[in-house]
């Protein structure tokens, strides 16, 4: 029985801002150049080889088709890194550093790299359907008459260029439409979401001016700080925004308690824990199991965005271990009312109560803002960093929702 | 740029300024570069020294050519004019170390006179003498003294990027504890100091002077993003070293980009933290390996204020002390008296940076100025405090230097500041870096207490 274990030794991300913003120029890969060479600049790797480089991003261009080995060859690292890429929607990051564990516990890596981008500056605009067929017809025709005719059957408005949208295919129901059914059907208060953003702002500002970032973050396009981020909001400021999701009077997510579309990028440095000592690397935090777990929310049966109270009954038993067993809990916060939809679901299955005080305690999406594949490696390497400080043995929780009805979850454990 | 900057910058612009006086600076020589030109050595009597450090530096000096009455030729005006060289000579050596009385100080007369127009651009004038402290009387004590008077005399007078320097031996030194300044000197490394005098005495212990001084050594430079501190991680990476660079983190990209350039790895770190020193050791150790040990640390952060006193506020006074001065006695009070993982080796080097407004004070500066005089002040009093321990404390003292701190000097301001020494120029960052990695080399053990002007023989507090 093997007994090699991964661990993670650090992390590294750039700020994140809103999509159009400071990095609006700036492409996917550029973007995750950026958070290797800050990672490979505080290791110390420069010019050495990673046994494995995996990351990936959800908006992705055809030419991003090896984003991740692009990046490495981009990057400081050496070129005899092997990259690939990986995609589980916004699980992505999560599911990247999962795969990098399980190799480095199969003895397939000593070292690896995993993490994740979006850029919704730099989403990939496409051509309409009918356009699209048309050129393709206009492309096989052979004689004048053919091509003309082709060409005749497109109409003005197949002309126009389809903006991203993150929809998904077999509802047609945009996220935030899809999580407006669940934040009704689980009865969430707009007053329950304000107060949840708040603290997720209070939380993440708190962590930046203690510094808790020096070692996580590396500026980028000269932003030294998450640009989404408002110390200064209240609940007041909070309650007087107008709902952009859902229908009529009950109507509560606003722009305050959803995240915003982000650009960023975040990568995570995983060893073998005996490697990583041997080179007096920091041992942070153990990966210790992962489960992925999907719902059946085609149907309407479930919610999109709560496979993670399916995942995490089934890890905790795997582990034998209950919630209160965890010295720190991340719920991703796609939404506010996704994660007070989540407590309230692991409530009412059994699973049992989150105590909100261990609860994203550095702040989470909301204040950070969500790079949809970038979040997976924010959250592992600053939970790793925040459990250490509780003491070895002490545990976390990552949950993940992500499109498709997908959620990814996993445990850390203080070295 | 401001417009008569751009004005200046043209073909035109420049046929003017030369046709007022402001020729073209000489382009100096840098880098790990000899001087084209035979190396001269002028011994006089109870020397000896000079002769054995070049031939340690694997040089065979020529003879000089001495200004007497029967020596000198007449030019075609019919003038007296000292023997000429047959070929221009990269530099002049001369090995004042036995000198002792007032008349003998003629053998530096004639040594010098004809070199001073025939050196070759570039070229050097290094004149070694015995330091007071080692020699009896007040004659001979004198004498020291007034043979830093000629060297920065000469140092005002030669033409071309040409330098002069003195290096005062104390007693004991041998031929090995001078070798890297000799080095220093010779080549391109010192191109911007000039006119300076310093001491050189035995070494704690040996080291064999080689050109990767550095190699398997980790060297922290704090304000290692840009400007100097990028060229200080930039020269010692050169000469071998596993760089440490440090900076505060909203300058993370830039010191990124560094770090990873030279091969060494990036600590985001506020130095005025007070716990600044624990974390550079435990970066230390948890990036290069748990037996890492810092040989060399490099105080270069440094932040101005700048106002006049009649309107400098507490908040820009404790800043700029905080950041230049006692954050660093912080870091080095953490690693001197700390036997951690990641720390201060036995041996190794601490350097500072001081600054000629230290030295002659400065309009606008009485905080930078305090906190630089203070650097100084520093190092005197550390390597005197630290005389029991294999560890050197030096500094250098830049003059005007070509960074974005400076660019930002008004045009006309920042062409009188930067002209205003015997090289008519500004120093690069650079020159700055290589006087720091000639401290911190481990051949210069014999270099302790020091504070060398990067100056170019700066009009100001010389």
């Amino acid at each position: 029985m093997s007994t090699r274990t991964a661990v993670v030794v650090g992390g590294n991300r750039t700020p994140f801002v809103k999509a159009g913003g400071r990095y609006a120029s700036a492409s996917a890969q550029d973007l995750l150049t950026a958070a290797l060479d800050g990672l490979v600049a505080r290791f110390g790797l420069a010019g050495q080889k990673v046994d494995e480089v995996v990351g990936g991003a959800v908006l992705k261009h055809t030419r991003d088709f090896n984003l991740t080995r692009e990046a490495v060859l981009g990057s400081a690292l050496s070129p005899h890194s092997p990259a690939c890429d990986l995609q589980q929607a916004c699980g992505t990051g999560l599911e990247a550093v999962i795969y990098a564990s399980n190799k480095i516990r199969l003895g397939q890596a000593d070292v690896a790299i995993a993490g994740g981008v979006d850029s919704a500056s730099d989403a990939p605009i496409v051509v309409t359907e009918p356009l699209r067929k048309a050129l393709l017809a206009l492309n096989r025709a052979r004689t004048l008459p053919d091509k003309l005719k082709a060409l005749s059957r497109i109409r003005p408005a197949d002309l126009a260029p389809v903006p991203p949208a993150v929809i998904e295919p077999r509802t047609g129901l945009s996220m935030g439409e899809s999580q407006a059914l669940t934040t009704a059907r689980w009865g969430v208060t707009r007053e329950e979401q304000d107060e949840l953003s708040l603290a997720s702002h209070r939380n993440l500002a708190r962590a930046w001016d203690e510094g808790f970032y020096d070692d996580l973050v590396t500026p980028y396009l000269g932003v030294a700080r998450d640009g989404i981020l408002r110390p200064e909001t209240s609940l007041e400021a909070l309650a007087k925004l107008r709902p952009v999701f859902g229908k009529g009077e009950d109507a509560s997510m606003t722009a305050g308690n959803s995240t915003a579309l982000t650009d960023g990028a975040a990568v995570v440095l995983l060893a073998e824990e005996e490697h990583a000592r041997g080179r007096g690397w920091p041992v942070l935090a153990r990966v210790v199991d992962a489960q992925v777990a999907a719902t059946d929310y085609v149907t309407g049966a479930e919610d999109l965005l709560l496979a993670p109270t399916r995942a995490i009954p089934e890890l905790l038993a795997r582990n034998e271990l209950t919630l209160d067993d965890f010295a720190l809990i991340e719920i991703h916060e796609a939404f506010a009312a996704t994660v007070i939809a989540t407590l309230t679901a692991l409530e009412r299955n059994g699973t049992g109560v989150v105590d909100r005080a261990r609860l994203n305690v550095g702040g989470s999406s909301l204040a950070a803002g969500h790079p949809f594949a970038a979040t997976g490696g924010r959250i592992v390497a600053s939970l790793a960093k925040a459990l250490v400080a509780r003491g070895p043995g002490s545990r976390g929780l990552i949950s993940i929702c992500a499109a498709g009805g997908q959620g990814v979850v996993a445990i850390l454990e203080a070295v | 740029m401001d417009i008569l900057e751009t004005i200046y910058g043209t073909p035109a612009g420049r046929f003017v300024a030369r046709k007022a006086g402001l020729a073209d600076p000489p382009r100096l020589r840098r880098g790990r570069v000899l001087p084209h030109g035979p190396i001269v050595l002028g011994e006089l009597d109870g020397g000896g020294l000079a002769r054995e450090t070049l031939t340690l530096l694997g040089i065979v000096p020529a003879a000089p050519l001495i200004d007497v009455p029967d020596a000198r030729t007449r030019d075609d005006k019919g003038r007296d004019v000292p023997p000429c060289y047959p070929s221009r000579p990269g530099a002049i050596v001369v090995d004042a170390t036995g000198v002792r009385r007032i008349v003998e100080l003629e053998g530096l007369r004639q040594l010098l006179r004809p070199a001073m127009r025939q050196l070759e651009g570039s070229g050097r004038v290094i004149i070694l003498a015995s330091d007071a402290s080692a020699v009896e009387g007040l004659e001979a004590k004198a004498v020291a003294q007034g043979i830093d008077g000629i060297n920065r005399t000469v140092a005002k007078e030669l033409r071309g990027g040409s330098t002069s320097n003195l290096v005062f031996v104390r007693a004991g030194t041998a031929a090995e504890d001078l070798a890297s300044t000799l080095s220093f000197l010779l080549e391109g490394r010192s191109a911007f100091v000039d006119g300076q005098a310093w001491r050189v005495g035995p070494a704690k212990l040996p080291h064999a002077l080689t050109d990767l001084p550095f190699e398997g050594r980790v060297v922290v430079v704090t304000g290692a993003a840009r400007g100097i501190g990028a060229a200080i991680a930039r020269t010692f990476a050169r000469d071998g070293a596993t760089v440490v660079a440090v900076d505060i983190p909203p300058a993370g990209d830039a010191l990124a980009a560094v770090a990873n350039e030279v091969g060494g790895s990036a600590l985001q770190l506020d130095i005025t933290a007070a716990d600044a020193g624990r974390r550079i050791a435990e970066h230390v150790a948890s990036r290069h390996g748990a037996g890492a040990r810092i040989w060399a640390i490099v105080h270069n952060a440094g932040i101005t204020r700048d106002k006049l006193l009649a309107n400098l506020d507490e908040k820009r006074w404790a800043s700029v002390l905080d950041v230049n001065l006692a954050a660093e006695m912080r870091i080095n009070d953490f690693l001197l008296h700390n036997d951690v993982p990641g720390g201060l080796g036995e041996e190794a080097r601490i350097v500072g940076i001081a600054s000629t407004s230290g030295v002659a004070g400065n309009k606008g500066q009485t905080n930078y100025a305090a906190s630089k005089a203070g650097v100084m002040g520093l190092v005197w009093a550390m390597s005197e405090e630290l005389a029991g321990r294999p560890i050197t404390v030096n500094a250098v003292a830049p003059g005007f230097i070509e960074t974005e701190m400076t660019a930002a000097i008004p045009f006309v301001s920042r062409e009188i500041f930067r002209r205003t020494n015997s090289l008519t120029q500004g120093g690069n960052p650079v020159d700055v870096a290589e006087t720091l990695a000639y401290l911190c080399g481990p051949a210069s053990g014999g270099v302790n207490g020091q504070v060398v002007r990067v100056c170019g023989q700066n009009l100001v507090g010389a």
